[in-house]
């Protein structure tokens, strides 16, 4: 068997979906901030994917898999920041706890 | 490549970075002020005097600088303008950093200006992230409990939001192999259309990108962090976001819905189709969800979801006749820029009132009338625009959009919308019945300082020309309008 496109697509497919399950089911906030990572690597799979076997002479996919590292470690620094913030005021991190505001 | 058609930008980047190192060594803060609005003039002021050129598109087609960007870029400029003398007296809740502060709206200013300018996906992707990330910083400002658990919801969801997003254009990218947006119409118009049908990547990547987009602007069903973040932020920050982030996302989605998907027609048509339910269930949520709201605040939060709705019924009216209607194209620009005057203006009276009572409270407000009759005449004139009567703005950006919409076939849509404004109305009129009619808690007067009055006169007499006199501006719209194909 050798290894083509499509599985490369559905291994980022269900990355996608494990780290989608996880960002809305779990509690702790830095634990949600690691399943966000997972849905942006599951994106970086397919895009380098689709770079090689769709135009393999080009390097477009693998340059807006860069891209999208650079910008997804400077969204976890805001993130741990923020989440650091939360936790001088409340010692707890749980989303669960985070719940002053309700509609 | 043309660095001089980049001025605007390069001067907000740099003077973002100037005003972080002033903080450094001055003492005196408000020259920090005076300094991000230099900024903003000089970029406005540049935008304006390159106004009427036509120049190609910069950076190998990720970069356009049509009438569309620019705009845009005066919309921007001139949104975080006002935002920044309206905080002046607000700045004090966080004297240390006001530093930050002026810098962080620069920063996410520029991230707007490049989202309303970009033709690829990768600097498209970019550029939203630049806005958001400035955009979670400065809703955490406050540092206090409300405010930081505001700025994790936002981020948390916006991250989720931007992964979808990312997702869609892999999928685009994966199926055209390309990434520049004009570059992926050509793709798709030499493909057959049963192609198209029966690989549903495609279709897959326009919703993802609907659903990214639609965190943007607040659309529902994507809208469930505005109430939280609008009540949790600081209020600058909140009319900032409003109006701003707002403009950005339909800027973003003009420009990739019109230059990459805009042809052939049955696709075009098939987004409207999308856009008409998004505006629908939008307008609905919004003014239903608004009615029972205590906090001024969160009202104007789901306010501003209803006014997305009525946006995008511009965008329907947009994905049924993309060639014919420069009437809705040209219709949303000038909503986008009436709502953003009216919608600052009744942020900063509520800034400049509930900055000196201590509260947001819609019951608070009672009586403010007596107490400060400019504050609360300049309030109800803006909400009056918000509900869409004359003689102000909103009444003549609801008819430029509703006109063209049933123009266009899409007669119900406008009349769900129309039944929409009715509803709103009740709500808005609440506010104004307190305000003018309520018990003042104290007869004590509030006062306003020069910096915010200022702001605030610049958007109702903007508010009151814009719906008095429109057609300077529905030409610039429709000149921004037209030429954003390339």
């Amino acid at each position: 068997m050798s290894v083509g496109l499509e599985h490369y697509l559905v291994l980022s497919a269900v990355l996608f979906c494990i780290g989608l399950y996880g960002a809305l089911t779990k509690r702790n906030a830095v634990i949600i901030l690691m399943c966000i990572e997972l849905m942006l690597n599951a994106v970086n799979i397919s895009l380098v994917a689709f770079s090689r076997y769709v135009v393999p002479t080009l390097l477009t996919g693998q340059v807006f898999a860069i891209f999208v590292m650079v910008v997804a470690a400077a969204e976890v620094a805001v993130g741990l920041a923020i989440i650091l913030a939360i936790y001088r005021g409340l010692t707890d991190i749980d989303a669960s706890n985070i719940n002053l505001m309700k509609w | 490549m043309n660095l001089a058609l980049l001025i605007p930008e390069i001067t907000l980047a740099v003077f973002a970075v100037l005003v972080i190192l002033l903080d450094l060594g001055v003492r005196q803060k408000t020259v920090l002020r005076s300094v991000a609005l230099a900024g903003l003039v000089i970029a406005g002021g540049v935008t304006a005097a390159m106004w009427g050129g036509s120049y190609p598109a910069q950076f190998s087609n990720m970069l356009a600088v049509d009438h569309f960007a620019l705009f845009f870029k005066l919309l921007f400029a001139g949104i975080a303008f006002l935002v920044i003398l309206a905080s002046a007296d607000y700045v004090d809740k966080f004297a240390r950093f006001q530093g930050e502060y002026y810098a962080l709206i620069l920063l996410s200013t520029l991230g707007m200006m490049l989202m309303a300018a970009t033709a690829d996906l990768i600097s498209l992707y970019i550029a939203l992230e630049l806005t958001s990330i400035s955009l979670y910083v400065l809703v955490g400002f406050l540092k206090d409990r409300k405010s930081t658990e505001a700025s994790l919801k936002y981020l948390l969801l916006g991250a989720i939001a931007s992964a979808v997003l990312l997702y869609g254009m892999a999928l685009i990218f994966g199926y055209t192999g390309q990434t520049q947006l004009g570059a992926i119409a050509r793709a798709i118009q030499s493909m057959p259309p049963s192609a198209v049908m029966d690989s549903p990547a495609l279709l897959m990547g326009i919703v993802m990108l609907i659903a990214g987009f639609g965190f943007k602007i607040a659309a529902v069903p994507f809208q469930m962090w505005v109430p939280d973040v609008y009540e949790g932020a600081p209020t600058p920050v909140t009319a900032y976001l409003s109006v701003g982030s707002k403009a950005a996302g339909f800027a973003i989605i003009l420009r990739v819905f019109f230059s990459a998907f805009g042809m052939p027609d049955w696709l075009s048509a098939n987004w409207g189709a999308i856009f008409a339910v998004l505006a629908v269930i939008s307008m609905i949520v919004g003014n239903v969800a608004a009615i029972p709201q205590a906090n001024i605040k969160r009202l104007l939060g789901y306010s501003s979801i209803a006014q997305a709705g009525y946006l995008m019924v511009g965008l329907a009216t947009f994905g049924f006749a993309p060639a014919s209607s420069v009437l809705g194209q040209s219709g949303i620009l000038f909503f986008l820029a009436s709502y953003a005057l009216t919608n600052l203006g009744a942020f900063i009276a509520v800034i400049a009132i509930s900055n000196k009572i201590g509260s947001d409270e819609i019951a608070d407000f009672a009586g403010m009338f007596k107490r400060a009759p400019v504050l609360a005449l300049a309030l109800t004139f803006c909400l009056v625009s918000l509900i869409g009567m004359p003689p102000a703005a909103g009444f003549m950006a609801k008819f430029y959009i509703f006109s063209a919409a049933a123009q266009n076939g899409l007669l119900w849509l406008v009349v769900i919308a129309a039944i929409n404004s009715v509803i709103s109305a009740y709500y808005y009129l609440r506010v104004v019945k307190v305000m003018w009619s309520g018990e003042a808690a104290s007869g004590e007067k509030v006062p306003s300082s020069g910096a915010p009055r200022l702001a605030l006169f610049i958007c109702c007499l903007g508010v009151l020309l814009l719906g008095v006199i429109p057609g300077l501006v529905m030409r610039l719209a429709e000149v921004a309008g037209r030429l954003f194909a390339f």
